[in-house]
């Protein structure tokens, strides 16, 4: 089931026009953001779909950017993001794509600062709700269904075990896992969905870590 | 959690409950929160409702692209003035409707019910319902969430998504939704309500989503006006203990099967339809430029 809170339905509380051209599309960004953990010097954003269509008229562009800047849904700066850049000095281009993608609202972000760079690919699945489904490259399953937390880690033995010791500890329990790398021994990824919120002091004893590069929570 | 609306009317109907109950008995042990904590954030939802209602019949508000606007006042204006023929309590909601929907189509503060672009049907009946019913806050905040429960179902079952299922997953949704809260509201049974959501989703059915320049505003404000006068009529109908032929569950899968027949053009491209009308395509060159 993809929706699983009354919330879902009756929310979010935004800024028009679209909850899942506008709402979704920021909320998009804000995981971006928070995945990036600092905010992009440059930002390419490419739109598959309904996105690349319509992208304009449902302020897509303008939510995506807000989302990026760290704004909220219902955050009224998101009408001036384009203005907030520039004085945040954010530069940002938009794509349009033809290809198909496997949603109609898709888009894949591009964030780069200082030489460091990461992509993710999102969709919006209507009425505000967003699932991430590629993070560098790294497929991911990211269904937005419950908390959860990203851990970008070294691909070393007892990572996932310390990470787990944690959640345990905090008696959070875990619905889904997934790990994945790209190559032996360098960068790997967990997904992993929790039934109970996590709080910021649990990312942060799980931050500080051996073999955990960057924690993030996802949805509350 | 409940799947469909046999399984959440079976649930009200053992446990000799409302379909509210229902929902916010399920909030609270899936998401592991108190009763006080839920209650809390729906009505900061109905707040924002209340608000953007209050504010789309006493300003004119007006869109970027200046396609919609003020029009929820006038027909505020109009009724407080006349005695209109659908009668004043319809007119209301409509007028209601149109606000929410101008006021988020003008970038203003709004709750999603299921969607944006369907925003308007749920508090626009709520808010014009409530002058003849006199809820109290606590009947309120429970409207809402017997429109969340339906809208859950249908939402998991069929699509909430315009760019998925036309319009008819979005007003279509809504308006079933509102149906249903309506109903509890006025004092129906749980069975009703599910009676009140399907008939007035069967009417939805095959609505597509053609908005004009991709924008949120035409046909969108109006499809919410009518949508919301539809919702008192399927309820009134469900009230008098009328029932749907084909079961809420059945209706809310042939929605999901006509949203995946229906052609891209017709699902939120701004390609077809009404978009694509000689019309639609000159108020795009207009707001957009020759170049788009």
């Amino acid at each position: 089931m993809k929706y699983r809170s009354v919330f879902d339905i009756i929310g979010p509380v935004m800024i028009g026009p679209s909850s899942s051209h506008t709402a979704g599309a920021a909320r998009i960004g804000l995981v971006a953001r928070q995945l990036f953990r600092d905010q992009p010097e440059k930002v390419s954003f490419h739109l598959y779909g309904s996105f690349a269509k319509t992208y304009q008229g449902h302020g897509t562009d303008v939510a995506l950017i807000g989302g990026i800047l760290g704004f909220d849904t219902s955050d009224p700066r998101l009408t001036n993001a384009e203005e907030e850049a520039e004085k945040n000095e954010l530069t940002y281009e938009f794509i349009i794509e033809n290809e198909v993608s496997h949603h109609p609202n898709t888009v894949k972000i591009v964030m780069e600062k200082n030489g460091r760079s990461m992509s993710l690919v999102g969709i919006s699945i209507g009425g505000g709700k967003v699932e991430i489904k590629e993070l560098n490259g790294f497929e991911l399953n990211l269904s937005g269904n419950h908390p959860a937390i990203l851990v970008v880690h070294e691909d070393k033995y007892g990572a996932i075990a310390s990470v787990a010791a944690v959640l345990a500890g905090k008696k959070i329990n875990i619905g889904h896992m997934e790990v994945s790398r790209k190559e032996e021994g360098k960068d790997a990824l967990m997904v992993i969905e929790v039934d109970q919120n996590v709080e910021r002091e649990t990312l942060e004893e799980i931050s500080a870590l051996h073999h955990i590069t960057q924690v993030t929570k996802v949805h509350e | 959690m409940f799947k469909t609306a046999e399984d959440l009317v079976q649930k009200a109907e053992q446990e000799d409950i409302k379909i509210s109950e229902v929902m916010i008995r399920q909030e609270m042990k899936v998401h592991d929160r108190s009763r006080e904590d839920i209650y809390n954030q729906m009505e900061r939802n109905l707040d924002v409702m209340e608000r953007a209602v209050n504010r789309g019949i006493t300003e004119s508000v007006r869109s970027v692209s200046g396609l919609t606007g003020g029009d929820g006042k006038k027909l505020h204006e109009y009724m407080m003035l006349n005695d209109t023929l659908s009668g004043n309590l319809t007119m209301d909601a409509v007028a209601k409707a149109m606000s929410t929907n101008e006021v988020n189509a003008a970038m203003g503060t709004i709750c999603a019910t299921p969607t944006a672009g369907a925003a308007g049907v749920v508090p626009g009946t709520l808010f014009a319902v409530k002058e003849k019913l006199n809820p109290s806050r606590d009947e309120m905040i429970r409207y809402l969430f017997v429109s969340g429960a339906f809208g859950f179902i249908t939402a998991n079952n069929a699509s909430i998504s315009g760019a998925a299922g036309g319009c008819q997953a979005e007003v279509g949704s809504a308006t079933g939704m509102a149906a249903a809260a309506i109903v509890e509201m006025a004092g129906g049974t749980p069975r009703q309500s599910a009676q009140a959501m399907a008939m007035a989703l069967k009417n939805m059915l095959g609505l597509v989503c053609d908005p004009v320049a991709g924008l949120v505003e035409v046909p969108c404000v109006k499809r919410n006006a009518f949508g919301a006068s539809h919702a008192l009529v399927a309820a009134d109908l469900a009230l008098a203990g009328i029932e749907s032929r084909i079961p809420c569950d059945e209706v809310i899968d042939a929605m999901y099967r006509i949203g995946e027949n229906m052609p891209t053009a017709l699902k939120e491209t701004g390609d077809g339809g009404l978009a694509a009308t000689p019309t639609g395509n000159r108020y795009k060159k207009e707001i957009f430029g020759a170049g788009k």
